[in-house]
């Protein structure tokens, strides 16, 4: 459920280092909670995001959620594909449905994430 | 009891939880809102079968000889035009025209009516209607005593079929059989449904309604009926153009302006709110209700303003992502010269203005069956 190679925010939010940028996505357990996503919007390439503030929006038919940003930076990319096929988000929250790649300003952001077994003790679910 | 210890439980409550359902609190029930999801349920309903539990909907008997003049008196739409075995939608109004809720009327009998009303109305309805009951007619509240399951789609047909030996194509769209055996337990089954599929509503005892429940998905199972919970019922209904009271009407606003005018029958006699509307269909209505379509996904929720070139004109009333349709739809009401099929609108979605256009009513419509 819960890779461990991922740091969680306790808003949901993964971040995986890839060299020195960040992946972002959410968690199985927040798509799951939403269940049924239908739309996500996404800052442009070039945007500013901070820590632990909003940067996009995930909507499913029931409920409207923000997405934060688990580091700050700068958008090198964002996943195009999500526009078209949101529902990737509830079938591969981890892979294909990735959300945006920051260029952080600082990576000891990460340090502040917890890992998969604390992020697991958080949602009420043991490490798999 | 976690803060819910107030909401009411179906006789379905444990299969629900057995079944994985998310459960939420509606109109004083605590209801699943889904079970395996939203979407996919919705899709079984349009192309095979979907089941619900619609056990919170109240049940209202009115019976006596003034049964039928009662009734008259406290809705638009015209129940002396009922054949017993017959049922119709209605409105029932206040004395200014405003919508108190939305029902269905059964004639059982030439002295019994049915009134099936909104769970979040029901203590309000039986209210206003013992205060206008004469004493020819005892009202009686029976949604304590009934039952309902839902099932809807193209497969229900046949699905219930299995498990009755009456015929049920002798039952056309908008009657109804009470006493029907189901599965070996006395119903009432109705060819009625809020989803814009073909389908049947079963009346039945609570405690028949888990028996009823697994016969009807095991009969299904080859045609894949799914159980399917409140969330896949308000897109199947948003879909098919039904509307929900509370969202898309109340008490301020009238069937008139709501799209509703087919169901209030001025010539019938007096009714309550008859005076208000035939005064406002002179006049004639300064909002309607009216259909949109986004040309993005993001969805346009209750509450939402409707903008004509940035200038706030209306209101979403109901709004989701259409499975069906593929698109963001929603209600809401408009200045009838912005109201007609075609208009440009916009819905403002967090700051931003997302673009639309006025779509005619219902956004989806089955397919017809092919000719034999």
């Amino acid at each position: 459920m819960y890779p461990k190679d991922l740091r969680y925010s306790k808003e949901h939010e993964w971040a995986r280092t890839e060299g020195n940028r960040v992946r972002v996505g959410i968690t199985k357990f927040a798509a799951d909670r939403l269940s049924d996503v239908v739309y996500v919007e996404l800052p442009q390439v070039g945007a500013e995001v901070s820590f632990m503030q909003p940067f996009g929006v995930v909507e499913s038919v029931k409920a409207v959620s923000d997405l934060y940003a688990p580091v700050s930076g700068r958008v090198a990319e964002i996943n195009r594909a999500l526009v078209e096929k949101p529902e990737l988000i509830n079938t591969d929250p981890y892979g294909e449905a990735w959300m945006i790649v920051v260029e952080p300003r600082d990576l000891a952001e990460l340090d502040r994430l917890m890992d998969a077994a604390a992020y697991a003790a958080m949602v009420g679910e043991a490490t798999s | 009891m976690d803060g819910v210890g107030t909401l009411r439980r179906t006789p379905l409550y444990e299969v629900h939880r057995a079944a994985g359902a998310r459960m939420v609190p509606f109109g004083g029930w605590e209801m699943p809102v889904q079970y395996s999801g939203i979407i996919e349920e919705h899709l079984a309903v349009r192309t095979r079968a979907g089941l619900f539990d619609v056990s919170h909907m109240g049940e209202v008997e009115l019976a006596g000889p003034g049964a039928l003049a009662l009734a008259q008196r406290l809705v638009t739409n015209d129940v002396a035009r009922l054949a017993v075995g017959q049922a119709l939608y209605t409105p029932m109004c206040t004395p200014e025209g405003g919508i108190i809720d939305d029902l269905l009327v059964y004639r059982l009998d030439d002295a019994r009516l049915m009134l099936v009303v909104n769970a979040t109305n029901t203590q309000e309805d039986l209210a206003w209607i013992r205060a206008h009951a004469a004493d020819d007619v005892r009202v009686i509240d029976r949604t304590a005593e009934v039952a309902l399951l839902a099932l809807q789609g193209p497969r229900s047909l046949a699905i219930l079929q299995r498990l009755t030996p009456t015929p049920l194509e002798t039952v056309p769209y908008y009657r109804f059989r009470d006493g029907v055996e189901v599965a070996g337990r006395r119903t009432l089954v109705s060819r009625t449904g809020y989803t814009g599929e073909d389908g049947f509503e079963v009346y039945c005892a609570p405690g028949d309604a888990p028996h009823l429940w697994s016969a009807i998905l095991e009969a299904g199972r080859p045609d894949g009926v799914l159980p399917a919970g409140l969330g896949a019922r308000d897109t199947l209904r948003l879909e098919a153009g039904y509307l929900l009271h509370g969202n898309d009407m109340d008490t301020a606003t009238t069937p008139l302006e709501a799209g509703l005018g087919w169901t209030v029958k001025l010539q019938k006699g007096e009714f309550i709110g008859a005076d208000a509307l035939r005064r406002q269909k002179a006049v004639g209505i300064s909002r309607r209700l009216a259909g949109f379509t986004l040309e993005e996904r993001a969805i346009a929720r209750h509450g939402f303003a409707i903008l004509h070139e940035g200038t706030p004109i209306g209101r979403v009333t109901s709004g989701t992502f259409g499975p069906s349709v593929g698109k963001s739809i929603g209600l809401g009401y408009l200045p009838p010269e912005h109201a007609e099929p075609g208009r440009r609108v916009a819905v403002e979605i967090r700051g931003r203005a997302v673009p639309g256009v006025v779509t005619k009513l219902p956004f989806y419509t089955r397919p017809q069956p092919a000719p034999a």
